[in-house]
């Protein structure tokens, strides 16, 4: 399966860096780029539970097509949710179903983001994730 | 200055950790082991393991008086003489739901439980829900901004209609000892059963339940350099006496017909099925070791430790300390930066300490905020785990200014 263009440059860029300070500084600079949420999103209804942080996640379909957005008042959870939609946003229903997402943080060096144990909330996000595609579906 | 622990190399644990760069500061959640600990569990398990109470052969009669020795340890370590009992339970959460479901009885509509502010959800949520069930009030005794329990308020909120205090000795979250003597001699003035959550508090120093003159005292063996899996409930005799049973099953049982059945009192009746043997055997040990150490070095170096944490953490720039801690943990937050942040580099960098809220999520929210950092202490820890601490705050906070 070929990965959308932000995700290609999320692999190379992540694939490239060398220690901890470096992967750390990517993943704030992926935060900021995440376009901002519309306040009428940024609601309770919204929020991620099971998060430290205040993570918002809305998912909507177009013409058959994902496209979702977030955002988070801490940084480098928002970078991981901005990895998370350049691998997410435009896939079909069928392919968002398919595609292996805690395999895609492996692939960027993230898995540790993903044992139980992290209580930041990506966990909870994928699964937010998974919900929100499944009632639309 | 630096402060070595000389107690280091009985925790085989440090050692390995140290091997993982891991510094662990996150002792207030549990604590590693001490070698004498993994000797009693390996030996127990070795030389034959067996039920205890109930049967006649060698090894039921070992394992049993091994277990028994335990309860007698523990008794001399909390100084119960013949005040009252120790139970054994699957640890402190599961002692406080034991006093919640077995003094149910004893409340009516409209009685009042008073805890306070600070209580982990393990001493908030058994009351919380006894409420419920009771159509009782559940009254929230305020802090100050030490982070003590405030007395003013707690003299006129503690009245005739109280029925039971429950308080923590040692806050997880801010560290600070509670007014003990002065809220039980509020909540004896009108014969409120009292009970004090250690979980905390044990780990540091030693306590006196006759000196303390609770009802309850109430305490988990894994933040004690125990294994996990077993809580310690003391009751005074007269307290011990208005529990009902609330587990049923094996061992707590005297007479039992098909439609009927009578029950042992404390300690047995209160234990049902098979205890986590080795645990409490364990714990034994555990106690042992302690008893072994100076005392009185031990408490120097908790405090000389814990200076050196508060003195860098007000060091440095932006840093804000939750309350005033008195010992064993600091918690705290730093202007304009999120906590998760703070934690995720500090994870990073091999610092074991935890973010969060520290399962006290009324106290945050109170103080509005949305977690903490909390570095907390063991008598292992020396000024180097806290130098690498220091050394991962100031390249944390760089990376995120």
């Amino acid at each position: 399966m070929s990965l959308p263009a932000d995700a290609l440059a999320a692999l190379q860029a992540f694939q490239a860096v060398g220690s901890w300070e470096q992967r750390a500084r990517l993943l704030m600079q992926w935060g900021e780029r995440l376009p901002a949420l519309v306040p009428e999103d940024k609601i309770d209804a919204n929020l991620v539970q099971g998060c430290e942080s205040l993570v918002w996640l809305v998912g909507r379909l177009h013409e058959g097509h994902w496209q979702f957005a977030a955002s988070s008042d801490a940084r480098l959870i928002r970078g991981l949710v901005a990895l998370l939609l350049a691998r997410v946003n435009g896939l079909s229903a069928h392919a968002l179903q398919a595609v292996d997402l805690p395999d895609w943080f492996n692939q960027l060096g993230l898995s540790r983001q993903l044992s139980p144990s992290r209580s930041n909330g990506l966990n909870a996000v994928l699964q937010r994730m998974r919900d929100l595609s499944h009632t639309q579906n | 200055m630096l402060v070595p622990s000389p107690w280091r190399a009985d925790f085989p644990a440090i050692a390995t950790l140290q091997r993982q760069d891991q510094t662990y500061l996150d002792n207030a959640a549990t604590t590693q082991k001490p070698q004498a600990l993994l000797d009693a569990l390996s030996h127990y398990y070795a030389n034959g393991a067996a039920n205890v109470h109930r049967a006649q052969h060698l090894p039921g009669a070992h394992a049993t008086q091994a277990f028994e020795d335990s309860r007698s340890k523990v008794a001399q370590w909390l100084n119960v003489g013949d005040s009252g009992q120790i139970i054994f339970t699957h640890g402190a959460t599961s002692a406080l739901n034991l006093l919640a479901y077995g003094l149910e009885h004893l409340f009516n509509p409209g009685d009042e439980i008073v805890i306070s502010a600070l209580e982990h959800h393990a001493n908030l949520l058994p009351w919380q829900q006894l409420a419920k069930r009771r159509e009782l009030t559940l009254v929230v005794l305020p802090l100050d901004d030490a982070g003590l329990i405030d007395l003013h308020a707690a003299a006129t909120m503690i009245g005739p209609r109280t029925r039971l205090l429950a308080v923590s000795q040692l806050s997880n979250v801010l560290g600070a000892w509670q007014p003990l003597p002065q809220l039980l001699a509020l909540a004896k003035a009108h014969d409120a059963l009292t009970v004090v959550d250690g979980a905390q508090g044990i780990v540091h120093g030693r306590h006196d339940v006759q000196a303390l003159g609770c009802d309850f005292y109430v305490f988990s063996s894994h933040k004690l350099y125990g294994p996990d899996g077993v809580g310690v409930l003391y009751g005074r005799t007269e307290g011990l006496h208005l529990l009902r049973h609330w587990q049923f099953g094996g061992e707590m049982v005297q007479q039992a017909d098909y439609h009927s059945a009578s029950f042992r009192p404390a300690p047995l009746g209160f234990e049902a099925g098979t205890p986590p043997i080795a645990s409490v055997i364990g714990l034994g040990a555990t106690l042992d070791y302690l008893n072994s150490l100076d005392q009185a070095a031990v408490l120097a170096h908790e405090a000389a430790l814990h200076d050196y944490l508060l003195r860098g953490l007000r060091a440095r720039n932006g840093v804000r300390l939750l309350g005033s801690p008195h010992v064993a943990l600091a918690s705290f937050v730093v202007d304009g930066i999120h906590s998760a942040d703070l934690a995720h580099l500090l994870t990073e960098q091999g610092i074991a300490v935890r973010a969060g809220h520290h399962c006290a999520m009324p106290l945050l929210k109170s103080l509005h905020l949305s977690g903490a950092i909390r570095v907390s202490l063991a008598l292992y820890n020396d000024s180097d785990d806290l130098e690498r601490f220091f050394e991962a705050l100031d390249q944390a906070l760089d990376m995120l200014r």
